[in-house]
């Protein structure tokens, strides 16, 4: 029983010191002097290998996924006689809910994973302690282009992910299933709201890009330097970052259907 | 130190493709024509029953949307539902005695404000306030009337032939 309660109260602990440690960390990188004629080659690197490499994967789905959609809403809408209302049904789901959350579940398997991989490698290498020993700041050099890196791509892969979808859709309700195209945009612009769906659904996206980036970033820096501690660090990157998604998810939800 | 020009490129590229679904959304799925949002004038009106009419309806005038509900509440000392109306800004020589009305799109669809313009010289100015409204059609309410004057005549056909036979 007394035992139960010290593990307990340990693992509070270890929870608070995890998340100001990670706090920290994220401060302190992202509040490095700026260099910017320096940075901005590093941060097209990263660019490159978070965002650009992502986009393939990102589209593929989002294809599929808007074809999905309009199969089914065509299905159930036809039933009440209401299969011009496909446009709205594709277009606020998509935008609303499905872009950001599949995009940055996508973006934590795919970019996450990868960036926690690479800075473990360069953690059990101690390729980040030379840095330091040369006089190289990694925080500056590895850490910081990566963390600005996810924050742009993510928005602009939510972006792709819900154009390509409403695309999809588009080709399956209308030149495949026989619907009528006119009908299929006029009825999505008359229901969707530029400030409440398209902007709601970009600052979710932010939100996502910023979390899952600092929990892949993090574990990567704080991973055992082993190769069984790298592919746990990996793993948790995923699991924390899939977590943190659908939890923040429903709070700005919530917060969006109220006041806002 | 710089990297390969492919990278670049396709950096280049990606963050364009970005900007190109932004504007694709804006465009062609939000349908956001005006950027910045002229702000129009204010009608007010007051409805006995205002039935499914939400904040942001269209308001329209011979079908074609001039405006949007902006506001719904419910007056205190007289018990009718006040209605703040935003009008676009060119739309601003509605006749003073229009009259505004609750409609229903389609059987089932949601509920907007139609109205109907009058014969008044003098004009509706911003605050203005439209004296003659017609309240929503409650569908329950209508059915109840039916029913009602279904009885009625029923039981005036069943008086008539007796009064035939006597």
């Amino acid at each position: 029983m007394l035992n139960n309660i010290a593990t307990l109260g340990r693992w509070g602990i270890d929870f608070c010191q995890t998340l100001g440690r990670s706090g920290l960390f994220l401060l302190l990188a992202l509040l490095r002097r700026p260099r910017f004629k320096q940075s901005f080659p590093l941060l097209i690197k990263e660019l490159y290998s978070v965002g650009v490499l992502s986009t393939l994967i990102i589209m593929v789905s989002s294809l599929f996924i808007g074809m999905v959609v309009a199969l089914q809403g065509h299905a159930i809408l036809e039933k009440f006689g209401a299969d011009a209302e496909l446009g709205q049904l594709v277009a606020l789901s998509m935008l609303r809910e499905l872009g950001p959350v599949v995009t940055a579940l996508l973006f934590a398997g795919r970019a996450g994973s990868a960036l926690t991989a690479e800075i473990g490698l360069m953690k059990t290498t101690e390729q980040l302690d030379s840095m330091e020993m040369m006089g190289v700041d990694p925080l500056w050099k590895v850490i910081s282009p990566r963390f600005w890196a996810g924050f742009i791509s993510m928005p602009i892969l939510a972006t792709l992910f819900n154009a390509v979808a409403i695309l999809g859709s588009y080709w399956v309700g209308v030149d495949w299933l026989g619907g009528d195209g006119g009908t299929f945009w006029s009825n999505m612009q008359s229901a969707v709201h530029f400030r409440a769906d398209v902007i709601n659904g970009l600052i979710k996206s932010l939100v996502f890009g910023f979390a899952v980036t600092w929990i892949a970033i993090y574990q990567g820096y704080d991973s055992e330097p082993t190769a069984l501690g790298i592919g746990r660090a990996t793993t948790r990157t995923v699991v924390y970052s899939s977590l943190a998604v659908l939890g923040l998810d429903f709070i700005l939800t919530a917060l969006m259907l109220g006041d806002w | 130190m710089w990297f390969k020009r492919s990278t670049e490129v396709t950096v280049g590229l990606f963050l364009l493709a970005g900007i190109l679904a932004m504007l694709m959304l804006a465009l062609r799925v939000s349908g956001l024509t005006e950027f910045t949002h002229s702000k129009g004038y204010d009608l007010t009106a007051s409805f006995d029953n205002i039935g499914g009419l939400r904040v942001n309806a269209p308001v329209t005038l011979a079908g074609v949307k001039i405006g949007s509900v902006q506001s719904i509440h419910l007056n205190s000392e007289s018990f009718k539902a006040d209605v703040t109306m935003d009008i676009n800004p060119k739309d601003n020589n509605l006749p003073a005695d229009s009259s505004a009305s609750i409609l229903t799109a389609g059987l089932l669809g949601s509920n907007y404000i139609g109205l109907t313009p009058g014969f008044d010289d003098s004009v509706l100015k911003n605050g203005g306030r439209i004296e003659e409204t017609h309240s929503a059609l409650i569908l329950e309410n209508l059915i109840g009337q039916l029913l009602f004057s279904l009885k009625n005549d029923d039981e005036k056909s069943e008086e008539k032939p007796n009064a035939t036979n006597s």
